[in-house]
């Protein structure tokens, strides 16, 4: 696959500016150029595994996309990533693409509440210890990264 | 990082967990009840094989008149009826309905059965053979799903499934499960909590709701395992499928009726 290459190294200066949450790490499964020009073929190649073969790794999932691309309110609500000027909308309406997937797919994760009378202690808990990619191994992850770049 | 590194804290994580689980196997579920077993859980990054099949037992004697347990919680798990805001604009009858309880009664003798009534993943389905696209599938371990991305909402299916276990979504949705995706224009049924047993929960959320009421009417597990509860069930007891006559070796079979 070729690149463009005004996309290598200037992906900053291209298209809108994005929300995005750095709470569950600053980088994505692949370089931002190639996920800029690809997702859509990772998405697809995952969506045939899963569905077919019940092969549900995390790294192409949709759901994992969403997980961290969904951003909150101020009352910590969950935002739909297909709302105007979020994640996925901003970029699709900045590129005049029709965007499919969400027309069966959860555009937001689905918040956990034990109750119908949640506190906020309760649910910062599950923010922190329900969410399916862990703060806790992102921040070892970092550090390490962290070490291994000053050895270096 | 490097992607050994990643590797190397990824197996720590999963050998933390399934020691967690092994730790939990034999749980008391609710008062009376053990949970013994724990299906093996298949690698993520796997394909499902034909080595097993899914299916139910449901037993109808010990099916609670009046209890919806098991049609709530696949509500709730799957999005669905009154686990989602969706579908105010559509009719009873067009609403979906991957379950529903169903009474039958003997006019003769006026005996009466409760039981739960959702996709018989047929060996050989119906919905199957007759769909134009290839969208109704059959997953190579019995579960039978409908592939919304190639769906083109003709229902040939829902007129050909003898159980009426199919619905149409007839409006725009957007409070979806995020492991259930579902929307306007495509057939949807009972995915057998596809999700889960991915996940190796071995169980569903309609066999485990009634679990936690106490009745232990729904059982699932592996056809094909001789060992699993619900092959001895089926060994040792006589067992109906319903429509027998149509051939189809339904993987939900029912006791009692």
């Amino acid at each position: 696959m070729f690149s463009t290459p005004s996309f290598a190294g200037d992906t900053q200066s291209i298209g809108p500016e994005l929300k995005i949450n750095r709470a569950n790490g600053d980088k994505c499964v692949e370089p931002t150029d190639v996920m800029r020009k690809d997702h859509m073929e990772f998405l697809l190649h995952q969506r045939d595994e899963t569905m077919y073969d019940g092969i549900r790794t995390k790294k192409y999932s949709l759901n994992e996309c969403i997980e961290c691309h969904a951003n909150k309110d101020e009352k910590g609500k969950y935002i739909p990533v297909t709302a105007e000027g979020e994640f996925c909308q901003s970029c699709h309406t900045y590129a005049s693409v029709k965007l499919d997937c969400f027309e069966c797919h959860a555009t937001k994760p689905r918040q956990v509440s034990f109750h119908p009378i949640v506190n906020e202690k309760m649910q910062s808990f599950a923010d922190v210890h329900m969410r399916k990619s862990s703060t806790l191994l992102n921040d070892i992850a970092n550090a390490r990264k962290a070490d291994n770049g000053h050895a270096q | 990082m490097s992607d050994k590194q990643e590797q190397q804290i990824d197996q720590s994580r999963r050998g933390f967990i399934s020691k967690s689980t092994a730790a939990a196997a034999i749980s008391v579920i609710a008062p009376g009840i053990t949970l013994h077993q724990v299906a093996q859980a298949k690698p993520v990054d796997e394909a499902v094989t034909s080595k097993v099949r899914w299916g139910m037992l449901i037993d109808t004697n010990k099916c609670a008149d009046g209890c919806t347990a098991c049609t709530t919680a696949c509500q709730t798990e799957n999005g669905w009826g009154s686990g989602s805001t969706d579908e105010q604009n559509s009719s009873p009858e067009q609403q979906a309905q991957w379950i529903r309880k169903v009474t039958l009664k003997n006019k003769s003798t006026g005996s009466t059965h409760s039981l739960p009534m959702m996709c018989q993943h047929c060996e050989e389905p119906p919905c199957v053979d007759v769909c134009p696209t290839g969208a109704s599938f059959k997953r190579v371990d019995g579960i039978v799903l409908v592939d919304k991305h190639i769906c083109i909402g003709c229902r040939y299916c829902m007129m050909a499934c003898p159980y009426k276990a199919r619905s149409f979504i007839h409006e725009a949705l957007s409070d979806q499960a995020p492991h259930s995706p579902r929307g306007k224009g495509t057939v949807e049924s009972c995915t057998m909590c596809v999700h889960k047993v991915d996940r190796g929960d071995g169980t569903t959320a309609c066999a485990e709701a009634c679990a936690k009421e106490g009745h232990r009417a729904i059982i699932f597990g592996d056809l094909k395992d001789p060992d699993s509860e619900i092959s001895k069930t089926l060994k040792s007891n006589s067992t109906t499928q319903i429509r027998a006559d149509l051939n189809l070796n339904t993987g939900v079979r029912y006791r009692g009726i």
